[in-house]
């Protein structure tokens, strides 16, 4: 089905390869949004598919596939501007198309053996073959490793263009950016006995990555979308970039310390955590106004005539800024004190800052390149929102907040019951969760996770007909 | 552009030359307390233990040893107490067997996933109890509900026993599957919860002691 996304008026092979990437990242979002409802489902009907599909294997899936159709949709989108940055073909590109390939088989396996295979007995071979048990990380072993040589083929690819061609700012902080966030991976790629070691290092890979460099990376898309949607000026909107890169690492590397209040460390993270992570909105402030100001201020700066190039990716762009701030920034910050989080830890709140923070700042700006590259892959010039692309960002993004707003609900009844009241044990925990107002807001959740569906089969239904309805209306 | 400026603040190279002054110093500083964290944060030795020194992560031989979670005024939250010696399934384990034992213990937890229900330190999923201080647990303890349930007389038999038959012993509709885990996984497992017990996690669950305080009383947290 997706191969009706057509390519074919690209002639650049770096964007083709682009675009492939693209295609598996929705493939992958929509496994991501039906294992989400199943787990949802089963939050509040605990014996559907159960022992047959359990919530473990569901939400594993559902965070795992999240992780992964970002990355795709990442490596996409670094296919689709390098040569425009660089000015430069892909160096390798034969080896790019079998990295595609090999990781795309290999991400297959990995999710078959999870789907039916689930769990292994508690040796190694389980850790190196079927799954490794730690949130977010659990790609077996043999896949890391895999993961690795494929990612060193795309960075060999970015970097060895980049080397060659034109150096502009943008990809200079992407390049940069990039090898940090690859090298970030090897942190959790090894087993041990010690809880508190396993987490302090599972945190550099998840926090370092979604408060660090996939922030940055976020940064250096929006700079890229906003030179070729508005026709932003470059020097504004590349000072802007470093400005992000120093706020966002400078706040978001430190920021660290708020995953070390509770696990075995010191009590100076108390301190460090706390500071640094109330710093981490501001790069996010920062952003938000950076991209409407140039919406208003740039657009067409470049002396050609104003006008958005790309109606339904700008819209993304801009729900992104806004996104960002609230679901990162906003939702983050009300339990980033370790004051406030020796209750909230771990929560439903914990849930509903998740749900906003991957939506708001990373599936946005994504699915804002996915148009972009369908733009570009039929040479439109101008490519307007169609009724499809408005109701499936007012869906998603209408059933995204109000899983939020469910959840904190949740999180709040959680969080006073279950931790403040009753002191956090099993019966505590039980408790809480059986209290009619929680149970409410998980229907809720779960009522707006199948409009988030929705918006997600118009979404993708908007995907594949933008492109050959623009071509045609414009010739 | 960027020779022209009048303003410092509207210079790019000023901007990327901050940028990079912030990053390797945060960096540097980021890698200069991780080598003090892992410092504290390495296990403890059994002589640690014999002797009475604090380790924020006590050697797998605090399996020997009884765990208490109380209020410390000094430190203003909870701490981990170790206490006298106890035997752990009816024996004293040496350094190798303990040690052995929380690799399997550990090793068991990742390989059947626990962490995409429960929350181990607080990280994973929410849909089951956090682990943290399960050990401790009021409903595991003689007199508790879960030693009655399974006809055990000891937490960790009571804990192997449900392990293993999780769903033979619900408590709640939401129920945990059974996944496969042997009668040795589950003795490991049940190290690895006691062992993480005994984890100074700053206070982390907060006010679970006090619970474990009504239910020695003779009260119930349940209302």
């Amino acid at each position: 089905m997706l191969t009706s996304i057509k390519t074919n008026s690209l002639t650049n092979e770096g964007q083709k390869l682009g675009m492939m990437y693209i295609r598996v990242a929705i493939v992958l979002f929509g496994a991501q949004l039906l294992m989400g409802l199943i787990a949802a489902i089963q939050f509040i009907v605990p014996g559907f598919l159960f022992e047959i599909f359990d919530f473990s294997v569901a939400r594993m899936v559902h965070i795992n596939a999240l992780v992964v159709w970002m990355l795709y949709a990442m490596i996409g989108s670094v296919y689709l501007m390098l040569t425009d940055e660089t000015e430069h073909n892909v160096v390798a590109i034969g080896l790019g198309k079998l990295a595609f390939w090999v990781l795309t088989a290999a991400v297959t396996v990995v999710v078959l053996v999870y789907i039916f295979i689930q769990v292994g007995a508690g040796s190694e071979s389980t850790i190196w073959f079927i799954n490794e048990g730690r949130e977010y990380l659990e790609a077996p072993r043999w896949a890391d490793i895999g993961i690795v040589v494929v990612v060193l083929i795309f960075y060999w690819n970015v970097f060895a263009t980049y080397m060659k061609g034109k150096k502009t700012g943008i990809m200079t902080v992407m390049v940069a950016n990039l090898m940090a966030l690859a090298g970030l991976y090897l942190a959790g790629m090894f087993f041990t006995d010690n809880i508190s070691i396993d987490q302090y290092w599972w945190w550099w890979v998840i926090h370092l990555w979604v408060e660090a460099t996939w922030e940055v990376f976020v940064g250096t898309l929006a700079a890229y979308a906003l030179v070729k949607i508005i026709d932003a000026k470059r020097e504004i909107v590349e000072m802007w970039l470093w400005i992000e890169v120093l706020m966002l690492f400078g706040s978001g590397i430190l920021g660290l310390g708020h995953h070390y209040f509770w696990i075995g460390t010191p009590e100076y993270w108390w301190e460090i955590g706390a500071l640094f992570s109330s710093l981490e909105p501001v790069p996010l402030v920062a952003m938000f106004v950076h991209v409407l100001y140039d919406w208003g201020k740039e657009q067409g700066a470049n002396g050609t005539k104003p006008a958005i190039k790309n109606g339904p990716a700008m819209a993304w762009l801009v729900t992104n800024a806004f996104g960002n701030f609230l679901g990162a920034g906003i939702w983050g910050f009300f339990h980033t004190l370790p004051q406030v989080n020796i209750y909230t830890h771990g929560s439903q709140f914990t849930a509903a800052h998740g749900h906003l923070a991957f939506f708001g700042a990373y599936a946005t700006i994504l699915i804002g390149m996915m148009y972009y590259g369908i733009q570009r892959a039929y040479g439109v010039e101008r490519m307007r929102a169609t009724f499809k692309s408005k109701m499936a960002i007012f869906l998603i993004t209408f059933g995204v907040l109000g899983m939020t707003v469910a959840l904190t609900i949740a999180g709040y009844e959680q969080v006073l019951v279950e931790r403040a009241e009753l002191g956090a044990n099993w019966n505590a925990f039980f408790t809480a969760q059986d209290l009619p107002w929680y149970i409410q807001a998980q229907i809720w959740r779960t009522i707006m996770g199948v409009v988030t569906f929705i918006g997600f089969i118009y979404l993708v239904w908007d995907l594949i007909t933008i492109g050959k309805e623009a071509k045609e209306a414009q010739v | 552009m960027a020779n022209e400026n009048v303003s410092v603040w509207t210079s790019i190279p000023f901007w990327r030359r901050s940028a990079a002054w912030v990053t390797g110093f945060a960096s540097i500083l980021l890698i200069w307390l991780t080598f003090d964290t892992l410092g504290q944060i390495s296990m403890g030795t059994d002589s640690d233990l014999k002797n009475g020194v604090t380790k924020r992560v006590p050697a797998p031989t605090v399996i020997n040893y009884h765990i208490d979670y109380k209020m410390s005024q000094k430190r203003g939250h909870e701490v981990p107490v170790i206490g006298k010696k106890e035997p752990f399934f009816g024996k004293e384990w040496s350094p190798k067997e303990a040690r052995e034992l929380l690799h399997l213990g550990k090793l068991t937890s990742q390989a059947k996933n626990c962490m995409n229900c429960h929350t181990l330190l607080g990280n994973g999923a929410y849909y089951a109890p956090d682990l943290t201080k399960a050990w401790l647990d009021p409903a595991w303890q003689k007199g508790g509900a879960m030693q009655g349930f399974t006809g055990k007389n000891t937490t960790e038999e009571a804990m192997a026993e449900f392990l293993q038959h999780p769903s033979k012993y619900a408590t709640h509709a939401r129920m945990m599957p059974n996944l496969g885990i042997t009668a040795k996984e589950a003795k490991g497992l049940v190290a690895f919860l006691k062992h993480m017990s005994s984890i100074d996690t700053n206070g982390f669950p907060r006010n679970f002691s006090k619970t474990v305080d009504q239910f020695k009383a003779g009260g119930t947290n349940a209302h």
